[in-house]
């Protein structure tokens, strides 16, 4: 038999329901994995007690006959998602030992299906990164290694923890979340699927909030179908987060798999951007070849203000950082640092309590909002994000269902090797998939082929508003077509 | 646009994050760098277009004005860095 910590989510669905193994099981197997590979770093919290706990009633659940759709299937959650009674921290000193008195909307919904928690995941600090590096909890390790190098990668970011710890076999599935590309770069960088859904989607209800208007939660696993699954289970109406919509959640697993005959793929031409290797060109030529032979038609689209989306992102979303981070000001959870008064206390708890990039985030967000630039900074960012949306709304109004770009820029890259003298250089891993969150849009990342270092890279699917079911069904065709991906253990 | 050593400590100080003396320098250049980066937001023609507010065209949603949650103040208080009784508890504010 397979090792149970390699099943996909529908192969241990089946496994569970025909009675070949319990969930306890499963749930033992991914515990023993996760305490062998802790030189990643992908966990920052286990949970074996709650977790054979859960696995346990899944079990009874199953034996009399009433399994709910993700029935002792074992995740990982982001800490970015508030769990009631286990710690929950942002990657972040500032929050200290917080432990929720509540649980989020979205994983409150995988556990109502039967899911069964294995612990918190790793991520960059407030998800403020493109590489794990801002975590307090130090990075994480990509499972993944250049081809005869012992060289750390890191597993991209934010979501950082989710991507390594689903590709290192130490979850079958995780939730991420993504505000400028912090589910899509990593499940590139780590050879698995990853997907941010429309804005909307699903509820921020209990996510540590980093910028409002752009976060949204999204599933990782290592195949479109088990992506499908879970992205089911995620979604859905919550009445204690007005930006969530009231729309019906399709059943999207049977969506991987459909027919994409006669679809028309725009192939935006301004993603071809100067100092493209040459492997990612060959890539998403390759990837528009599948399509092709699937039955779609591609057509080269032109959505001109591209360029300006990173840009103005880097005023919108530290904006809104600056913002919702006031809440943390040492008085109601979270580490508090003596002062001389209260602005003392304030101060010294912000410096203490966030890490570099977050310091830095909240100041540029302080800056662009103060009086005299809020209209020549951010009033002129939002004005350009309209114009983004708009270019995205012309091509579907004329009749192209969704678009194929690369993921990212680079495979994987090296730890500490990137960002340390300019900020901006970490930046540009986002320059593909920020349009997306800009556009509240979804955006599918499908591993797609190895490079010549033997690193996956991903191909990335973006939808009209709300038809996450075009992605799925454009994904599953990829992934048919260029294979799945499993990194070397070496851990 | 680029900013001074003065407006770092102003930000800082609407921040309400401490910024030690020998730091300034150092987050002058990097706020810098990244408002030189967004400066080609400037080329873009923005006359007419409005700016975004909503993401996903929805009209505000409204419920009763109903209790829905509360009235477990021991819940809200039990991550505080210092409570005494049912209030968090802070330096002093007035004199």
């Amino acid at each position: 038999m397979t090792e149970l910590t390699a099943l996909t989510i529908a192969g241990a669905r089946d496994g569970l329901k025909h009675k070949k193994f319990s969930a306890v099981e499963l749930a033992d197997a991914h515990l023993l994995a996760m305490e062998k590979a802790r030189a990643l770093n992908a966990y920052v919290l286990e949970t074996p007690e709650r977790a054979l706990a859960m696995a346990k009633a899944s079990d009874a659940r199953i034996h009399k006959g009433e399994p709910h759709p993700l029935e002792g299937i074992p995740l990982a959650v982001k800490d970015m998602f508030a769990t009631q009674g286990v710690r929950t921290t942002a990657g972040s000193k500032i929050l200290g030992n917080f432990v929720p008195t509540y649980e989020s909307t979205v994983s409150a919904h995988l556990w109502r299906d039967g899911a069964v928690l294995l612990g918190k995941v790793n991520n960059d600090e407030f998800a403020m990164g493109s590489s794990n590096e801002t975590s307090a909890f130090g990075p994480v390790i990509n499972p993944w290694r250049r081809k005869g190098s012992n060289t750390p990668l890191v597993p991209g970011g934010s979501s950082g923890g989710s991507a390594s710890a689903v590709a290192a076999h130490l979850a079958l599935g995780a939730t991420g979340t993504d505000t400028g590309g912090s589910i899509r770069q990593p499940a590139a960088f780590a050879g698995i699927v990853g997907m941010k859904p429309t804005y909307g989607r699903c509820s921020r209800w209990g996510i540590v909030a980093f910028a409002s208007s752009l976060d949204q939660a999204g599933p990782f696993a290592r195949t479109v179908r088990d992506t499908a699954i879970l992205m089911r289970s995620m979604a859905g109406h919550d009445a204690k987060d007005t930006t969530s919509v009231d729309l019906p959640v399709p059943d999207y697993e049977a969506a991987a798999g459909q027919s994409v005959k006669g679809m028309r793929i725009g192939i935006p031409k301004e993603y071809r951007v100067d100092g493209m290797p040459a492997e990612i060109e060959k890539l998403w030529e390759q990837g528009a070849a599948w399509l092709k032979a699937a039955g779609a038609e591609l057509v080269e689209v032109s959505l001109p203000h591209t360029k300006y989306a990173l840009p103005a992102y880097y005023i919108v979303a530290p904006a809104e950082a600056s913002s919702n981070l006031a809440r943390y000001d040492g008085v109601r959870y979270g580490i508090r640092e003596q002062g001389r008064d209260i602005s003392g206390m304030y101060e010294k708890t912000r410096a203490e309590g966030f890490g570099k990039e977050v310091r830095r985030r909240i100041m540029i967000g302080t800056y662009v909002l103060s009086a005299g630039y809020y209209d020549a900074y951010y009033v002129r960012a939002q004005k350009i994000r309209t114009l983004i949306k708009r270019d995205f709304e012309e091509c579907f109004a004329q009749g192209i269902h969704a678009m194929l770009t690369p993921a990212t820029p680079s495979a994987a890259f090296g730890i500490g090797e990137k960002g340390g003298a300019d900020p901006i250089e970490m930046y540009l891993n986002d320059v593909f998939t920020v349009t997306v969150n800009m556009a509240g849009l979804p955006g599918l990342a499908v591993p797609a082929g190895l490079d010549g270092q033997g690193l996956p890279l991903a191909l990335q699917l973006i939808g009209r508003p709300f038809d996450e079911e075009t992605l799925f069904a454009l994904g599953q065709v990829v992934e048919d077509a260029a294979g799945r991906f499993t990194p070397q253990r070496w851990w | 646009m680029s900013i001074d050593a003065a407006t770092v400590r102003r930000i800082a100080h609407l921040a309400r994050i401490a910024v030690a003396e020998d730091e300034v320098e150092h987050l002058r250049g990097e706020i810098n760098g990244i408002l030189a980066f967004v400066e080609q937001l400037s080329e873009v023609d923005v006359d007419g277009v409005e700016p975004m507010s909503s993401v996903t065209p929805m009209a505000m949603k409204k419920r009763h004005d109903a209790v829905t949650d509360g009235g477990d103040a021991d819940a809200v208080l039990r991550n505080a860095p210092a409570r005494e009784g049912n209030y968090f508890v802070v330096p002093k504010v007035v004199e």
